[in-house]
């Protein structure tokens, strides 16, 4: 497998830019000194509370939104360096699933134009006859039949729309797709269907995922790797059966714990986290989780914990990565 | 709100899948159907042709010269010979109404409509890019704004002198602003909608988001905004014609015909009567049509 995304030091700090008259508001840190690698056709997964900066990680991925440092690795091809059209290109290679299946389809245009705009604008949808029966197979790969090509999105109901959003994603065969919490806005019954269907998709096609979540039952169905942010960094990343299996991060135990089991009498004991996320304009010192770790010393306030390797393959951010799991060591106790 | 019976029914799908791939429905097809439903805007329309038609063609039309003077006919009741009567100067109202829709037609249409074109392509810059681009349109938006429009054409006119196209021009720069603000702010909503951002991710060109995606969800206020405007500017032209810079008499516009009416009201009324309704009918078809096209404009009502 090779390489297909290289993430290195990206950082996103959001300003205050308004026109208004009095102090402005602190800079926000969401995305800070985040470095990972995707390899191609592998999903990767994105967990993390609300706020954490996943969603801000997927925009400055494809460069939606300018990332404030750092650099994008796409195929061997830096994107902070490369003009508007070659960047434009890149797009090609890199499509995006969107959270909200209402709003990511223009109400006005047909699911025709909707699934074929990125075909249209990379010149590939060919004549108007050819470019029907794109959409048709495109339409029918994702479970909707080809008849409907002619609606508009007000016709179809969330998780019909989140198959049109993913049609359109997947028009141009993109080596590379984000998926920000695709299935988040849609009924739990949907939801599996939803997911089933990108799985399978996915080993059809080939492409990676960037999937993020906030959801870790979701995750575990679709992940190959999963990594864990908070307040903007990545606390810790590693193969789905080694971060579910064995957390190396207080943050990720807390998470996992919270998660609802399946079988009654199997939980071995949950972590309630105390307080509230930190704002992320103004992120603790030293390790940014410690004001809710039931593990925080003194240590942890003075020193940034770095991302190291804990295992092969296996990273982790915490100066007590090797304690772990506490689930089991408190259990003992 | 939205209709989705038979959305869930495999059988309906069934049939639908069987279903050939029709040739998708023309622009053409979807314009008359959403247009055309309503009797009033039928009507409308066909007033509005009507007009064109009679402005078009005025001198074949119209029976009397709108200039002659006649002292033996002054301040007539409609009769045979002059249908809707004749003014202080013995001149046939009929005949200057049709004449005088060249002028007030030429104006409630122009002026709106490449303000419309000016200001919307303004405001959309403004709202789309931002930055620079935004403060300074912002800036000559608000200094427009500062001035009523009827003191910039009396300006204007005093620079430029009181020639048709200035008049024209006048009224477009005055209305431009109105336009620019309601695009930069539909502008700044629509640019927020998760769509666009899907089209950009998509890999679309930014000129063809603008077209595409902003300016047609911004279409809808535009264009209730140039019906507005167009009653105003028959209305203006009218004012301006009184103060000597419009439609200069004895050349015929329907402000004109009124305001000469006004003098003389209580030996006739015909005149001030007969102009008044003319503009009133044409508003009200131009307002009328404005509202079914922004009813098709506007995805979610149709």
């Amino acid at each position: 497998m090779s390489v297909l995304i290289e993430v290195e030091g990206l950082g996103k700090t959001f300003h205050d830019t308004s026109a208004r008259l009095g102090p402005r508001r602190p800079p926000v840190r969401a995305v800070d000194g985040v470095s990972f690698q995707v390899m191609r056709g592998e999903v990767l997964a994105v967990v993390g509370e609300s706020g954490c900066g996943k969603s801000t990680l997927g925009r400055l991925l494809l460069h939606l939104i300018e990332p404030s440092e750092g650099r994008v690795v796409i195929d061997g091809q830096d994107m902070s360096t490369m003009g508007a059209a070659a960047r434009r290109q890149m797009r090609r290679q890199v499509q995006m699933v969107f959270q909200d299946p209402f709003g990511s389809l223009s109400p006005r245009r047909s699911i025709a134009d909707i699934v074929a705009e990125p075909l249209d604008a990379f010149g590939l949808s060919g004549s108007r006859r050819a470019r029907r029966e794109t959409v048709a197979d495109l339409l029918r790969m994702v479970g909707l039949p080809a008849a409907y090509m002619d609606r508009k999105p007000r016709q179809f109901s969330g998780g019909q729309r989140q198959r049109i959003g993913i049609a359109r994603a997947i028009s141009v065969d993109p080596s590379f797709i984000v998926a920000d919490e695709p299935v988040s806005a849609l009924d739990v019954s949907i939801q599996a269907q939803i997911i089933n269907l990108m799985q399978d998709l996915q080993r059809e096609k080939g492409f990676a995922y960037l999937f993020i979540a906030h959801d870790l039952a979701v995750v575990r169905h679709i992940a190959d790797r999963v990594a864990v942010m908070y307040l903007g960094r990545i606390v810790e990343i590693g193969g789905k059966d080694q971060v579910y299996g064995a957390p190396h991060h207080p943050y990720t135990e807390a998470l996992l714990s919270a998660a609802p089991e399946a079988r009654p009498g199997r939980r071995s004991g949950r972590i309630v986290l105390q307080g509230d996320v930190p704002s992320p304009s103004r992120v603790p010192s030293g390790c940014a989780f410690r004001t809710r770790c039931p593990l925080a010393t003194e240590l942890c306030a003075r020193e940034t914990p770095p991302l190291v390797e804990v295992e092969p393959g296996r990273l982790a951010a915490c100066h007590f990565a090797s304690a772990f799991p506490i689930t089991r060591r408190r259990n003992a106790a | 709100m939205t209709d989705t019976s038979g959305l869930l029914d495999p059988e309906l799908d069934a049939m639908a899948e069987r279903e050939a791939i029709a040739p998708a429905p023309t622009m053409w097809q979807t314009v008359r159907h959403e247009v055309f439903h309503r009797p009033a805007t039928r009507i409308a329309l066909a007033v509005v042709v009507i007009f064109v038609l009679v402005a078009a063609f005025a001198p074949w039309i119209a029976p009397y010269d709108p200039l002659q003077q006649s002292f033996l006919a002054i301040n007539q009741t409609p009769n045979a010979a002059h249908w809707l009567g004749t003014d202080q100067f013995g001149r046939d109202v009929l005949s200057r109404l049709i004449h005088g829709s060249r002028n007030s037609l030429i104006f409630g249409l122009l002026s709106p409509v490449f303000a419309a074109v000016i200001g919307t392509t303004l405001g959309v810059s403004a709202g789309y890019f931002g930055g620079v681009v935004d403060r300074v349109v912002s800036r000559v938006i608000d200094m427009l704004m500062a001035f009523p429009e009827l003191l910039l054409a009396i300006l204007v006119a005093a620079a430029l002198g009181g020639s048709f196209w200035n008049i024209v021009i006048v009224l477009t720069v005055a209305f431009t602003p109105g336009f620019a603000r309601v695009a930069r702010a539909s502008t700044l909503a629509v640019k927020q909608e998760p769509y666009v951002e899907a089209a950009m991710a998509a890999g679309v060109r930014t000129p063809v988001i603008i077209a595409r995606h902003v300016v047609p969800n911004i279409l809808a206020p535009i264009v209730v905004l140039m019906t507005l405007w167009s009653a105003s500017s028959i209305r203006i032209e009218a004012t301006l014609s009184f103060l000597g810079i419009g439609t200069q008499p004895p050349n015929p516009s329907w402000g004109n015909i009124i305001r000469d009416g006004l003098n003389n009201m209580f030996a006739t009324q015909w005149p001030i009567l007969s102009g008044g309704l003319a503009i009133t009918v044409v508003v009200l078809s131009i307002s009328l049509i404005g509202d079914a096209v922004r009813d098709v404009l506007d995805p979610e009502a149709g």
